[in-house]
């Protein structure tokens, strides 16, 4: 840890991304479950998603990045599934 | 050099925020500081400064803008008064907290309740703990000086914080008197481009302001911010003796006024310092060795330095425009410890505390009169009968 004299002046955060260090998905009480099968690779989940816990290749929506999650449930509320089926469902976290 | 005119210390201080060409000022009236930025809203309009004029909802709203501007990279401005500085409390934390050098010209007024839109020093002494930089005015050529100065402080590589330019309201901002505008080319050089520091608009060096901060680092955070604010001292040394080359005005930490042989003093701040210097004259002519110390950098305190000042006296009255109610005034709570920590136990000068002027109610010559009497008097041996109370009040 750093000591007092060691910290840039008024905490301004001078590296770029660094929230990737920051790991909150211990935070999560609910749990994004993703249906590829229901999937049409929309990418609304990974628009709407407020952190990074979307990871995307090649265009492609891939499995949840759960470091980054804290079951906001926001891309399960978004995503429009296919023909009426959900292609993300929030489950109890432990369940 | 410079002009010799007649103005009010508003329409002084809006020409020293004038002659600073900030790049942005965010803006929200309130008596009696309402004059200032109407003034420096002419001067936009007129094209005289390069400024973006930001008309917020709120003083909370306007000191919010400022931090967002002074972030992003730029030199930034707004002014307020009483309500307004209390409205902004929490967004004045972040200001100081952030690294933030806004400069805001304060003039005191009363708090409410009950409603008053006079002259107190209430407002900045309930902003004594939020980080910022506090110099106090004793008329407006003090509050036009040290506005220039204030650029020049809170924009010190070493510094980087907010400073609060404070003026008695209406006594001050709204009285006509004659003072010396320096010359703008001067004033330009002497204040200087701005610096940027960490800028959010430098788009090749992306950056964050504001991260969360918790137990793990919050307290060093804040070790930090003593240590900075402490650097303001000397610094405010050295931009004096500048600005004194420049315009042949010195000003220190504090003014001392017959001070070096005087066995009884005041301690007040603002324009009652006036008022009070010609009755030290009036006192000594008649044997009383009195003197006064004016204030000057309230934060951070120059408790050494004061504590040094005062120490040889017999008797030290502090006045003060605000209260702390259920406790001493809020200089006198200053004094006390920088001379207890200059003096040790049991020695230095006795203490009392007067409170005056409070929603601005006259200070006479009398009032200063009166409590140099009774200084006189503790000093060869009388007891002090009441350590607090109020001068000027109907009883």
């Amino acid at each position: 840890m750093k000591k007092w004299n060691e910290l840039v002046p008024g905490a301004v955060v001078l590296e770029a991304g660094s929230a990737e260090k920051f790991k909150t998905g211990s935070w999560r009480s609910f749990r994004p479950r993703w249906i590829e099968e229901n999937c049409i690779q929309c990418l609304f989940c990974w628009l709407y998603c407020p952190d990074m816990a979307i990871k995307v290749e090649d265009g492609k929506r891939k499995e949840y990045l759960y470091d980054y999650c804290k079951g906001c449930g926001i891309c399960a509320v978004e995503c429009p599934g296919k023909k009426g089926q959900k292609a993300i469902v929030m489950e109890p976290e432990g369940k | 050099m410079g002009k010799i005119v007649a103005v009010t210390g508003n329409e002084a201080v809006a020409n020293a925020l004038r002659q600073a060409n900030p790049d942005v000022c965010s803006l929200y009236p309130i008596t009696p500081q309402t004059d200032i930025v109407q003034r420096f809203s002419s001067f936009v309009s007129n094209g005289v400064v390069d400024t973006e004029l930001i008309n917020a909802e709120s003083e909370h709203s306007a000191m919010s803008a400022a931090i967002g501007a002074a972030a992003a990279g730029g030199r930034v401005i707004t002014a307020t008064s009483s309500q307004g500085l209390a409205l902004m409390w929490e967004m004045l934390h972040i200001a100081s907290g952030m690294n933030l050098p806004i400069v805001m010209p304060l003039v005191n007024r009363a708090l409410s309740a009950p409603l008053n839109i006079h002259g107190d020093h209430s407002d900045g002494m309930g902003a004594r703990d939020t980080g910022w930089i506090q110099l106090w005015s004793e008329n407006a050529q003090e509050a036009y000086d040290n506005t220039i100065m204030a650029f020049r402080i809170a924009e010190h590589k070493d510094l980087r914080l907010p400073a609060m330019v404070c003026m008695d309201g209406f006594i001050i901002s709204h009285s006509i008197e004659r003072m010396e505008y320096l010359d703008d080319q001067p004033v330009k050089d002497f204040i200087g481009p701005y610096e940027q520091v960490n800028p959010l608009l430098d788009l090749q060096h992306p950056k964050s302001f504001g991260p969360l901060i918790l137990t793990d680092l919050y307290h060093e955070y804040k070790r930090l911010q003593h240590e900075i604010i402490g650097r303001a001292k000397n610094i405010v040394l050295q931009v004096s003796d500048e600005f004194a080359k420049l315009s042949g005005r010195k000003y220190g930490l504090f003014e001392s006024y017959r001070l070096e042989d005087a066995e009884v003093a005041l301690v007040v701040l603002n324009s009652a310092a006036g008022t009070s210097k010609d009755v030290v004259d009036a006192m000594r002519d008649k044997g009383i060795k009195a003197g006064l110390l004016k204030p000057r950098l309230f934060r951070p305190f120059p408790y050494e330095e004061v504590g040094s000042a005062l120490r040889h006296l017999k008797a030290v009255c502090v006045l003060d425009r605000a209260d702390s109610y259920g406790g001493y005034g809020p200089m006198f709570m200053e004094i006390s410890s920088a001379i207890y920590q200059a003096a040790g136990t049991g020695s230095g000068p006795r203490l009392v505390n007067k409170i005056y002027g409070l929603g601005g109610r006259d200070y006479m010559p009398e009032d200063a009169g009166k409590v140099l009497v009774e200084l006189d008097a503790i000093a060869k041996g009388a007891s002090v009968k009441a350590v607090k109370e109020y001068i000027g009040v109907r009883e």
